[in-house]
């Protein structure tokens, strides 16, 4: 295969160091980031951040990984018009990036087939991992099916029960899933479990970790696998509408479809960038996601970023909806998006968010991912703001398969 | 007030290794664990370790996650910590608190190292603060006169040893396996090996943990370390009491079961 022609990535498309700001350091994004675990994980995430190194620099690598996108995960993905949706956002032209139409049904499969090549790299044969919603887990069973690698699932309990079905295919895919059921038995547990394993079994396993939260060298590592999504985005809607759109709407629970679609346009002036939290029941509720937007600065899961927590520093347990956006803390990449103000984030209720699940549905034949459904949400109150002339981005981060549980409840299907 | 240096140079003069027991603030009450770490050391600890309960204790295993989520759901707060670790202090041992970094971070590195000096504290361990990310606390440390102790594993390399050595004032903690607390059947066989190599780099002494539980485990790290840590075992065994004396009277047994093995 050829680097240039045909080829959905090259070399230039891995972000690296300084590109955002990230100082190469330690992964520091101004305060936010580092490293904040057991010294026992320091040689580890050394390994890690050495490999990741090497690979992202070597064509044999990138090819491999680009060949993986393109005839196993189902890349590119297109982008689709939706009109009749987005007559209820100010008239605005509203275009989908549809993640939900790789491999898996969402955007995970990018960042787990690029580390399960990493973890191959480094003569692992095990992968443990963490999720939420199931669709990280289902990820990297896939990934670890394909690749002949063990794979142990960590979930917390309320999870395994919300997204039965999920747990259902990680199982057939040969992943062991371990449910947890300690703490609020959700996806921060779930990371809490994974390290656990990590520290205990580092000799033979890679944590295939999720989402651009987490120590140094992961949130930039997941960031550059997800990054596909907008170097596709921005060809491919320079193609359709002759020019950028002005505003890109992604949902935020960890961060890692949201980072995937803006990284590529954080250079492009025009474009806003907006985030979307889980604003779960609403925030003087008490019981929501909103980390970025209702958090404070703190140290959760290896990285210094926003976070859920009390006056204390015990971390509050998060209420969404979705699982997928159940998460107290964010990637530290965000932090510092939104702290320099290059990113804007705001939360979307659950009632909200459902509304706009229903509306996709019925307007458009497409049925989303809950998670995916706060961008979605966010298109249609940005748009009536931003008025008929607009173009906006939304990353349709995931398909709703899933979430057929929750909806059949909510709405008394 | 007791310091480190003055436990080490007395375990040392009396050619043995120094005792450390570990147990949570507020587990299983706050009276409780004081009276508990009161035991301890009139049974034989030289040193103690207050744990500073955390809602994300991604280092401990299943017993000691036990006893912190107690401890959380009694309402336990740092100013919790500052009156247990006073009341410990009181007994004669070395009092530090072990603490994952965001609950220092949010309270305030200078105001958690002024804090814990006023109340008899003579340092901190911190698990999850790497030598990178740790400037700021040794500063407050320094300011405060009080020790700062950072982990070295089986996994480190010569290069983070020498690292991490460099910061640690008080002692060295040597993590004796790759993984999370709680008592093993054995100890880790790298524990020597780690000890041996965190030598030459330490100015200050070194002490072993996780996965020590009795009298016998004592004796063997005894043999190459200058002090046993022992946590899971005792909190082990005061979970498995009927009731809270009944528990003291277990942690009471076991430190002079240790407090025997160290001295072997």
């Amino acid at each position: 295969m050829s680097t240039s022609e045909g080829t959905l990535i090259t070399p230039a498309d891995f972000a690296g160091a300084g590109s955002s700001g990230e100082v190469s350091e330690r992964g520091k994004f101004g305060v936010f980031g580092g490293r904040y675990v057991p010294e026992a994980l320091i040689p580890a995430l050394d390994e890690v951040a050495a490999e990741y190194e090497k690979a992202r620099n070597d064509l044999a690598f990138i090819r491999e990984f680009d060949h993986l996108l393109r005839t196993y995960a189902g890349r590119p993905t297109t982008l689709t018009d939706v009109p009749r949706f987005a007559e209820q956002a100010g008239g605005a032209r509203v275009i989908l990036k549809r993640e939900d139409l790789t491999h898996t049904g969402a955007h995970k499969i990018n960042n787990v087939l690029g580390q399960a090549l990493l973890t191959k790299r480094l003569g692992k044969k095990r992968v443990i991992a963490e999720t939420g919603a199931g669709q990280h887990g289902v990820a990297t069973a896939t990934a670890a099916a394909l690749m002949g690698l063990e794979c142990v699932i960590y979930m917390g309990a309320v999870d395994c029960e919300r997204q039965a079905l999920n747990v259902a295919r990680m199982k057939l895919l040969g992943a062991t899933v371990v449910p947890v059921t300690n703490g609020s038995q959700t996806l921060k547990d779930a990371i809490n479990e994974a390290f656990r394993d990590w520290v205990t079994n580092v000799d033979s396993t890679h944590y295939l970790f999720g989402t651009v939260a987490g120590p140094y060298p992961f949130p930039g590592i997941v960031r550059d696998f997800a990054r596909i999504i907008g170097v596709e985005a921005r060809r491919q809607i320079l193609e359709l509408t002759g020019r950028l759109p002005d505003a890109i709407c992604a949902a935020v629970g960890g961060g890692s479809n949201a980072i995937g679609i803006m990284h590529a346009f954080i250079g492009d002036a025009g474009v806003q960038l907006h985030g979307y939290e889980a604003g779960g029941r609403g925030l003087e509720s008490g019981e929501h996601a909103l980390t970025l937007t209702a958090g404070s600065i703190g140290v959760l899961h290896g990285s210094r970023t926003y976070v859920l927590q009390d006056d204390e520093g015990q971390t509050i347990e998060s209420h969404s909806i979705s699982a997928g956006l159940d998460y107290p803390g964010v990637g530290p990449e965000h932090a510092w998006l939104k702290d320099t103000g290059r990113a804007t984030y705001h939360g979307i209720t659950d009632a909200e968010a459902m509304e706009a699940f229903a509306l996709l549905a019925r307007t458009e034949g497409i049925i989303p991912a809950i998670e995916s459904s706060h961008a979605l949400a966010g298109a249609l109150k940005l748009g009536r703001e931003l008025g008929p002339d607009a173009n906006i981005l939304v990353n349709l981060s995931g398909r709703g398969d899933k979430d057929m549980g929750t909806a059949m409840k909510y709405f008394n299907l | 007030m007791t310091t480190l240096a003055t436990v080490f140079e007395k375990a040392r003069a009396e050619n043995r290794a120094a005792l450390v027991g570990y147990l949570p603030a507020g587990f299983p009450t706050i009276d409780g664990a004081i009276a508990a770490a009161t035991a301890m050391v009139e049974a034989g600890c030289d040193v103690i370790e207050i744990g500073l309960p955390y809602s994300d204790p991604l280092m401990d295993g299943p017993t000691i996650q036990d006893a912190v989520h107690r401890a959380l759901e009694n309402g336990t707060r740092i100013a919790d910590v500052m009156r247990t670790v006073e009341g410990v202090a009181k007994s004669g041992a070395a009092t530090l608190v072990m603490t994952y970094w965001n609950p220092i971070d949010r309270y305030g590195a200078d105001r958690f190292a002024r804090d814990l000096a006023n109340a008899g504290g003579v340092g901190t361990i911190t698990p999850d603060l790497t030598p990178e990310e740790a400037g700021p606390w040794r500063e407050s440390s320094a300011s405060a006169g009080i020790d700062t102790v950072f982990l070295v594993a089986p996994s480190s390399t010569e290069e983070r040893i020498g690292i991490v050595a460099e910061c640690c004032t008080g002692f060295v903690y040597a993590a004796s396996l790759m993984g999370v607390t709680g008592a093993r059947e054995s100890v880790g066989s790298a524990a020597e090996g780690l000890v041996k190599r965190t030598r030459p780099h330490a100015k200050v002494p070194i002490c072993v943990g996780l996965g020590v539980g009795n009298g016998k485990q004592a004796a063997e790290v005894a043999a190459y370390a200058d002090g046993v840590i022992v946590g899971s075992a005792f909190i082990r065994r005061m979970l498995d009491a009927p009731n809270e004396r009944e528990g003291l009277q277990q942690v009471r047994e076991l430190a002079s079961e240790l407090a025997a093995g160290v001295r072997r």
